[in-house]
């Protein structure tokens, strides 16, 4: 209950990512599909079945399709497309959209890519046409989850969470695990245990981990 | 030029189960310095070679190292602070002093951290509650009794209390003490507090 980590919070739902969060790192590491609107020289070594070889100075040609990770394809992208234009990846686009509004439960978000509402929440900075659509999306799936999420996490009292927590993507576990949280210091309370003074979970971990000698 | 060993290192320490500190990466580090040097010096050439040379056509490429550039610092920055705020944590958890284990797995600049934080928060602390001061890391949930019940979890040796009495910790002996002197033995494992 009073551990002192506070970790750095994604910020990738809200309009920018959080420059410290690893969190937000790691959402930003995933690939969307991009298309190269001008040749790009001597970076050809990098994308080998894409490059024009030697004699072109390793270059990628025009309209070559990549996969970049999001952090390149953001750095790269500007409204005038002059470098490279962005394509959706499939799982935000209209035909998963369906899916998601038929069922939004059945959908195992984890398998889609772990960030599915971060990483669908920072695609919106390149100014699809879709962008609506794919905003609305995102929040309907959410409202259609959350509730399953919320019972199950207040429910789940000391047991194997690992079928509750499989298809839910990692925005979704940090609830979970926040509802679980709540849940475990509320019945701490009622077994009043609440005022009880408990060794370190740190300090714990520590111990476990192969540090025998830490008895001074 | 993907960063992936700044990656590694970001994922090593998300994977870390809840705020433990692992070994400085050292290597790693440098590693991920060394990519960055690298990217550096190209693109430096190939500005100069955009400029004299009139190859404007190279512009999108030094845009390509310099996102790289951006996000191996992006990282290692991240990285760094992540590692404060769990030996941040390990001042509050823990205590002023750190087992040598601990201190092994910090590099220099980091000891020299967290000593500088030590100081601020005992200055801080001597600032309050007049001229004694206030222990804030003490009673980290509400005391209901100065006293309390507590079992020893492992050999200790001895113990003295306000008075001067000696107590002897030995593995499950019990005893009735006063609360403020026996919180941070409970906080690292040495005693476990009973409740009726």
């Amino acid at each position: 209950m009073s551990e002192a980590y506070f970790r750095v919070e994604s910020g990738a739902l809200r309009s920018e990512e959080n420059f410290l969060s690893l969190d937000d790192i790691l959402m930003s590491h995933e690939k969307i599909p991009v298309r190269t609107e001008i040749p790009i020289p001597r970076l050809g070594a990098f994308f080998p079945e894409r490059s024009g070889g030697a004699d072109t100075d390793n270059t990628i040609p025009q309209g070559s399709k990549l996969e970049l990770p999001l952090w390149l394809a953001k750095g790269l992208f500007d409204h005038k497309r002059r470098i490279l234009s962005v394509e959706l990846p499939k799982i935000y686009q209209e035909g998963w959209r369906t899916v998601f509004s038929a069922d939004a439960n059945v959908v195992d978000l984890h398998k889609m890519g772990p960030h599915f509402y971060g990483f669908g929440s920072q695609l919106l900075h390149f100014d699809s046409p879709e962008n609506p659509d794919i905003s609305q999306s995102l929040l309907q799936t959410f409202i259609g989850r959350f509730r399953r999420i919320m019972d199950s996490s207040q429910n789940a009292y000391n047991e194997d969470t690992s079928a509750l927590v499989a298809k839910l993507d990692e925005m979704e576990r940090g609830l979970f695990q926040t509802g679980q949280r709540g849940l475990n210091d509320f019945q701490c309370w009622e077994k009043g245990q609440a005022s009880q003074i408990t060794a370190s979970s740190l300090v714990q971990n520590y111990r476990k981990r192969k540090f025998p000698d830490l008895d001074h | 030029m993907f960063c992936n060993r700044a990656m590694e290192m970001v994922r090593e320490l998300q994977r870390a189960p809840q705020g433990q500190l692992l070994a400085f990466n050292e290597d790693g580090l440098r590693q991920i310095l060394e990519e960055m040097k690298n990217l550096y010096e190209q693109n430096q050439s190939d500005v100069n070679e955009a400029k004299s040379g009139g190859r404007s056509d190279l512009i999108p490429t030094i845009k390509f190292r310099h996102c790289s550039l951006l996000r191996n610092r992006r990282c290692t920055i991240a990285y760094l602070y992540d590692r404060l705020l769990r030996i941040r944590a390990l001042r509050w958890e823990y205590g002023s002093v750190l087992p040598n284990v601990l201190r092994f797995h910090m590099s220099a600049e980091e000891i020299e951290w967290f000593n500088h934080y030590k100081k601020s928060l005992a200055t801080y602390m001597r600032s309050l509650g007049g001229d004694e001061g206030l222990d804030i890391t003490q009673d980290m949930k509400p005391p209901k009794s100065l006293y309390i019940e507590v079992r020893c979890l492992k050999d200790f040796g001895e113990f003295e209390v306000d008075d001067g009495t000696p107590v002897l910790l030995k593995k499950n002996s019990q005893h009735f003490l006063p609360r403020w002197k026996c919180e941070q033995l409970i906080r690292q494992g040495v005693l476990e507090h009973i409740l009726w």
